[in-house]
């Protein structure tokens, strides 16, 4: 079951980000990165994102396209390029370099 | 306790010679590592156990590729006839190529490998999977930072596959003195194949090792093995025993004078054949004799030629009055021809033990057969003709092989590295007289039959081989024009003689004659005697008869008669 999570006023902008969550149920790790993934989008994107979380468990076929082998996975796919970030997203440092949001010097 | 029901259980590889050193394949529902260095074959062999799972033991499999993408493997083993695609139409096959880019990826906290998981765990359910493949499952170590977490995964990876009761092969990369790169022998302990591609003298050779079996007994040998158009052979041979059958049936030289040497039929069936010589003295020639007298019979005969181009033959043989063409067209004669030097010495085994299964003679030429000794490789020129023997063996073809002797060297001793593995050991020669090079033919050895002592002279006619008596006498061996000569010698000797018995036979009979007339004329005048005498005494019986008469009538002339005195 795919399902979407928007912004909360739902108005696509233009150079909205498009963010896939992979997870495999509601393992704790999942749960806590989609938790973090939330509040990161929250506090630096403005609303201008969308958020897809991907069971695995439920869409197994979906893993491929992606090239998925870590759980949890978040893909960037808007902007390009795609950026692969795995991990449960506690670092959020890391997710802020992996997004492109930060330098990778700083 | 059943033990047979606890028995490990065995998926069949379908891999030539590979089930058999492993007495039935690799350990069926666990992992088996295979592993080698760069270009060792270790994707051919798990496709190959794949294609070969999905096609004759109706195992459909799984091939998850971290380096090659599914068309380029496709493309790869099509050149071995194997049709992937189709085999992936049929539901038989799952080819799934895993990227991992480790550029793209940026760790940011706990993760694990569940994804990996489902993903294998599809594959393997939407085609029922028995069998996967992992190549190489050592990509991840490169696309994945974190290693302790990518090991725990590895180790769960393993333990669930087994769970799920599928025959695994991981492939690895060899590294410096471990099994594979990242130690993946730690989380497969059940079955270890190394693979191996050596360059020995400037020639190849690809062999295969188990190195660990767990639960099963093994060969531990390294076993040679081949990859051509059909795919990896692997030859268990250095396994067999001698414990081959043996046949009683002879099978004819080619050469009537030959059989009438090993005790009048020829070499046994099934038996191992040596004809050794210098150069030129019709060893070949001795072969081809075999050919044609066995496929004139409708047998098969591989000849295995190391010098010799199969036309280069056949003109050869033609010029001996053996036409070794229709053989050929018909099917029943194949040649090989190979140069020594074109790969190693398991090569050239492996490559001959497939061609005798292929086409499954009942004769086997090989000419000649100490062109493997280059250099010291005595040793293993040695084993290799040994493996080629017994399994000629075991299949009881019989095997005929030349061998070149060097000249100036004593014939025996040059070929002492094999003689103990031949039956029947056939020394040709040159003996040199009177200006002129010779060929002398005898048997060195021949086991279980009576066999000829004695030196023949070796003639190669415009209709092949024939053997000739030699000379032997006061003057010592003579052959060629000596022994002609020495003949015709004979021959007027002989004549000589003749006419002179003839001529006392003659005057026998005259004698005999002579002596005959004169029984005859003495005969004729003892019978004209006799008559004259049986004559005489005729007229003188007459004469008395005549005068007891006359007395008779005087008598009675004057009345008494008698009575007058």
């Amino acid at each position: 079951m795919m399902m979407k999570y928007y912004t909360t006023d739902d108005n696509m902008v233009e150079d909205a980000w498009i963010l896939r969550l992979y997870v495999a149920g509601q393992s704790p790790k999942c749960l806590l990165a989609f938790a973090n993934l939330k509040r990161i989008c929250e506090t630096q994107l403005n609303g201008k994102y969308k958020i897809e979380v991907i069971d695995l468990l439920e869409n197994p076929q979906l893993s491929k396209d992606d090239q998925i082998l870590a759980i949890p996975t978040l893909v960037r796919k808007l902007p390009v390029p795609v950026r692969k970030i795995i991990g449960d997203l506690s670092n959020t440092e890391r997710v802020l370099v992996g997004l492109d949001l930060m330098p990778h010097n700083s | 306790m059943n033990l047979t029901r606890n028995k490990l259980l065995k998926a069949p590889t379908g891999i030539q010679g590979f089930d058999e050193i492993t007495g039935g394949g690799l350990p069926q529902g666990r992992p088996t590592l295979v592993c080698g260095g760069a270009g060792c074959g270790k994707t051919l062999f798990s496709m190959e156990f794949l294609v070969k799972g999905a096609m004759e033991f109706n195992e459909p499999g799984v091939f998850i590729a971290f380096e090659e993408t599914e068309p380029e493997l496709t493309t790869n083993v099509s050149s071995l006839g194997y049709d992937l695609d189709d085999l992936v139409a049929r539901k038989l096959l799952v080819l799934d190529h895993v990227h991992v880019e480790r550029s793209e990826i940026e760790e940011t906290g706990e993760y694990d490998l569940e994804g990996l998981f489902i993903r294998l765990n599809s594959a393997i359910d939407s085609v029922n999977a028995k069998r996967l493949v992992l190549d190489t499952v050592e990509s991840l170590f490169a696309g994945l930072p974190n290693e302790a977490v990518l090991r725990a995964e590895l180790r769960r990876l393993f333990r669930w596959l087994k769970d799920k009761g599928v025959t695994v092969v991981i492939t690895g990369e060899k590294g410096d003195g471990t099994y594979t790169r990242h130690g993946l022998e730690e989380y497969v302990s059940d079955c270890v194949i190394v693979l191996d591609h050596r360059v020995v003298d400037q020639t190849s050779t690809r062999r295969l090792r188990v190195v660990k079996y767990r639960g099963s007994a093994h060969g531990t040998n390294e076993y040679p093995f081949l990859i051509d158009s059909s795919g990896i052979s692997v030859l268990p041979i250095t396994s067999l025993g001698l414990d081959h059958e043996v046949s009683l049936e002879r099978l004819s030289s080619g050469v009537a004078e030959l059989d009438e040497m090993l005790g009048g039929y020829g070499y046994f069936r099934g038996s191992s054949v040596l004809v050794s010589g210098t150069a030129g003295t019709g060893k070949s020639s001795l072969a081809s004799h075999l050919v044609q007298t066995s496929c004139s019979r409708g047998e098969k005969v591989v000849y295995f030629s190391f010098e010799e181009s199969p036309r280069q033959i056949v003109r050869n043989m033609k010029s001996i009055g053996i036409d070794l063409e229709p053989y050929v067209a018909a099917g029943l004669l194949k040649f090989h021809s190979t140069r020594p030097t074109f790969y190693g010495l398991e090569m050239h085994l492996t490559s001959m033990y497939k061609e005798i299964k292929d086409f499954k003679p009942s004769v086997v030429i090989v000419d000649p057969l100490n062109s493997f000794v280059t250099g010291d490789n005595q040793q293993e020129a040695r084993a290799v003709s040994m493996r080629l023997i017994d399994f000629l063996k075991m299949n009881k073809i019989t095997g005929f092989f030349t061998s070149l002797t060097i000249g100036g060297s004593a014939v025996e001793s040059t070929d002492i590295f094999i003689s103990s593995l031949i039956d029947t050991w056939i020394l040709l020669r040159d003996i040199e007289s009177g200006g002129e090079r010779n060929r002398g033919i005898y048997i060195l050895k021949s086991r279980g039959m009576a066999h000829s002592n004695q030196i023949r002279e070796f003639l190669l006619t415009n209709n092949g081989i024939k053997l000739e008596k030699v000379y032997v006498g006061l003057e010592g061996v003579l052959t060629g024009s000596s022994r002609a000569a020495q003949e015709s010698k004979e021959n007027a000797e002989l004549e000589l003689l003749q006419q002179e018995i003839e001529q006392k036979k003659y005057s026998i009979e005259r004698k005999r004659r002579a002596l005959q007339a004169q029984i005859e004329a003495l005969t004729a005048g003892f019978e004209a005697e006799e008559a004259e005498i049986i004559k005489k005494l005729e007229s003188e019986n007459a004469l008395l008869e005549r005068y007891h008469s006359n007395r008779e009538i005087m008598g009675k002339s004057r009345g008494f008669s008698g009575k007058t005195k």
